[in-house]
């Protein structure tokens, strides 16, 4: 066998230092007051609602018996979308669960807001959002729908924007229509400004919001809506409404989960708190316990922590971020604890055939290479595991939930993303906790054993 | 050399001693019953903090009369704040929630409540779910059963696996009554334990079956019981040591919670550290012991 050369280890364990310290630091460049991301640390995560506090809702179609296809469930979800990015909440999850005809989004708390009302935020966003003109105002008594004939819905609305009507000192929403639109809107103008400068009635999800009468013959296509807003802020919920478009089919609310943005902090601080304790604990035990192999031990469980982060963070460009909960960050700290375990398989043989006489060369290596399949199917455990748990609280279009769609499709997507963020944690722990043991550790530890001052076989677990 | 402990005549102790344990919790279990969170039973659930001191009654029978549906309040603590807690066994309507929290506002503006947490799912919808949840326990433990199998198949991979189930079966009723006695309600967090306490355990019981594999290499002509004796007192050491950091890693979890009073992670921290012991206890005790005499009955036919 090939010996490994002194310097190894120094190299090995600069790697691993500089990729601990650049994935919890991050690397950032700086021009004046611009600041860009060369490399994201662990103040760039991402953390769940669970922390930040946010909301977490599934939508599904209000009438469980129509028939959904994928491109409305897709629609949906572009609505949705459309209206979240209106209210400036970029850092959404959402996913359509096709099987059950549901679409799950989250989104955290809208930033700077004291009194943010997240029943209301729910509403707004599922709203079907049907916008309706009608020529008159008049209902069917019975069922409280307009009876006029159709004019205009959202689709012929090219852009709707809040302003403030001066002259009648009220809050209004302007239309902009298409061409489809304008057509029709002069020839309903028309007709209702013949008829005695009769109404036409706009309506919202069959609620009628105004019912003014037509002043005067509008063939440019401006409409505006006026009569029901409060505050500026009314006028433009609706314009976003609008200008997002609406849903294919009505949403009902299946459940919901919200959480104040005060409830998490703590329990972030008290976690990684605890990551560090059960950390500085781990390696103090291995270092004592094991000396040499240890030592290497714990520069390796350094780097799965590493490169645990670095895998939340969206470090390595080909990976995204991946958003990080509560038990999300217990898989960490339990990798950390679970991670030590191929070290203490080697370290153990290593120990046992040095106890049967063998030199430090040859116990490190027989004790590297019988080793070797135990740490494996002890890892293939851990990870069939941390793979169900993605599948079963994941997305259904995710790679583990493809994978147990066959079964798991005949349920509905999970509530909560909490879960499937400590199966991603605990599967990445273990996968860098293998390739560092089986890398890493191996290289360190042999190049180690070369420096004179390391040659005690007591150093290795020999009796002294 | 060390002195060998045998684990092998140690299993009927070890036999008496889970069963008692199973005792208590099924004990517990027919005394407290199961407890189930909002996202396995349906039903809505509101927090809100509060200053002074607010009295629960008097919120439930707000709650009652402002929705007219059945509701429960409790004063709790969840993670270092002061929180009364509302639940409806059965979910209520956004509108509804909206309707609670003016009147909640109104009604006790002296605690300046602030709605902090809100939880509703449909019954069908949790019920689903709590399925799906057991069928993934299931799945996995089937998943893993298969791998043993097919690894240790020349040492009788049936067997191996039947008695690494037994020790997996074991691990989870553990983990089980940890949430029944703690009188903590299952929620996701529940299968987030179950499956990483399979997946741990098992991992424990390969250990020490690939050890039985190679002494069978070995010692063409032992017993069974002594090779399977010898290899678990090899791995023994190996065993611990890892048991023993992962059980340090959960506990400093559970440690700091407790201090810091973080009660939301303690329902998936607590049952976890039990399980680790579990885990351990059931792969060395129970799981290659009762493969041993499985084998010697064999053998004997």
């Amino acid at each position: 066998m090939k010996r490994t050369a002194k310097p190894v280890f120094f190299i090995v364990a600069l790697v691993i230092l500089v990729l601990a310290y650049t994935s919890i630091f991050g690397v950032y460049t700086y021009f004046g007051d611009r600041r860009d991301t060369v490399i994201r640390g662990a103040s760039d995560i991402r953390f769940g609602i669970d922390i930040r506090g946010g909301v977490d809702v599934t939508f599904g179609a209000k009438d469980t018996d129509i028939h959904v296809t994928e491109e409305q469930l897709d629609g949906v979800k572009a609505v949705i979308e459309e209206r979240l990015v209106l209210r400036n909440i970029t850092d959404y999850e959402i996913y359509a669960d096709t099987a059950n005809k549901q679409v799950v989004v989250r989104f955290p708390w809208e930033a700077d807001e004291s009194n943010y009302d997240p029943t209301k935020a729910i509403g707004e966003i599922g709203q079907t959002a049907q916008l309706a003109f009608h020529i008159g105002d008049a209902t069917d008594p019975e069922t409280g729908k307009p009876t006029g004939d159709l004019v205009l819905t959202g689709n012929d609305v090219q852009s709707a924007n809040a302003g403030y009507d001066e002259e009648n000192q009220q809050y209004v929403v302007m239309l902009n229509l298409k061409e489809s639109g304008k057509k029709a809107f002069a020839d309903a103008t028309q007709k209702q400004y013949d008829n005695n400068k009769g109404p036409i009635s706009i309506w919202l999800d069959d609620q009628m919001i105004s019912a003014p009468a037509v002043q005067a013959v509008i063939t440019n296509g401006q409409a505006t809506i006026s009569g029901s807003f409060e505050t500026m802020a009314d006028a433009q919920d609706l314009a976003n409404l609008i200008t997002s478009g609406s849903l294919p089919f009505e949403l009902e609310v299946k459940s919901s989960g919200t959480i104040n943005p005060t409830m998490g902090v703590k329990a972030l601080d008290a976690m990684v708190l605890a990551a560090v304790i059960a950390f500085v604990l781990i390696a103090a035990f291995m270092l004592i316990y094991y000396r040499v192999p240890g030592f290497v031990a714990v520069i390796a469980l350094l780097g799965q922590v590493a490169g645990s982060i670095a895998a939340v963070s969206g470090y390595f460009g080909v990976f995204n971020s991946f958003t990080l909960t509560l038990p999300g960050i217990a898989g960490i700290i339990l990798s950390i604890g679970m991670g030590v375990d191929a070290n203490v398989i080697t370290a153990e043989r290593i120990k046992e055939e040095i106890r049967a006489g063998k030199t430090i060369d040859g116990a490190i290596r027989s004790g590297t290479k019988e080793s070797f399949w135990a740490i494996f199917d002890g890892n293939i455990t851990v990870i069939i595991v941390a793979a169900v748990l993605m599948g079963v609280f994941g997305p259904s279009d995710s790679v583990f939930g493809w994978l147990l769609s066959p079964v798991m499709r005949w349920f509905p997507v999970a509530t909560t993303g909490a879960v499937y963020s400590f199966g991603y944690t605990l599967l990445v722990g273990i996968i860098f906790n293998f390739v560092m043991g089986m890398t890493a550790s191996r290289l360190m530890l042999s190049s180690l054993s070369r420096l004179k001052c390391l040659r005690k076989p007591w150093l290795y677990g020999g009796e002294r | 050399m060390k002195k060998e402990f045998n684990f092998i005549q140690s299993r009927k102790i070890c036999v008496i001693i889970s069963l008692c344990i199973f005792a208590v919790g099924i004990l517990f279990n027919i005394i407290f019953g199961t407890g189930m969170d909002v996202s396995f039973s349906g039903g809505t659930l509101v927090r809100y903090s509060y200053a002074d001191t607010i009295d629960a009654d008097a919120v439930a029978a707000m709650a009652e009369e402002v929705l007219g549906k059945d509701a429960e309040a409790a004063l709790e603590n969840v993670d270092n704040t002061d929180v009364v807690t509302i639940t409806f066994p059965k979910e209520i309507t956004l509108e509804q929630q909206t309707k609670l929290n003016e009147r909640m506002t109104k009604d006790f503006e002296a605690n300046k409540p602030v709605q902090v947490e809100a939880k509703t799912l449909s019954a069908p919808m949790g019920h689903q779910f709590f399925v799906k949840c057991i069928v993934a326990i299931i799945l996995a433990a089937a998943f893993l059963l298969v791998y043993v199998g097919f690894r240790f198949r020349r040492i009788g991979g049936i067997s191996a696996g039947l008695c690494a189930l037994l020790a997996l079966v074991h691990d989870l009723l553990i983990c089980y009554f940890v949430f029944v006695i703690f009188r903590i309600n299952l929620d996701d967090n529940f299968v987030a334990v179950m499956l990483t306490i399979l997946g741990y355990s098992l991992n424990d019981t390969i250990v020490i079956f690939d050890r039985v594999r190679e002494n069978r290499r070995r010692h063409k002509n032992a017993p069974i019981s002594e090779i399977v004796n010898l290899s678990v007192n090899q791995t023994f050491t190996r065993t611990l040591v890892t048991a023993v950091a992962v059980f340090v890693a959960i506990t400093v979890v559970v440690i700091v919670a407790l201090v810091m009073r973080i009660d939301s992670i303690m329902s998936f921290a607590l049952p976890m550290m039990f399980g680790v012991i579990s885990g351990f206890y059931s792969s060395v005790f129970l799981s290659a012991p009762l493969w041993a005499l499985w084998q010697e009955k064999k053998a004997n036919k």
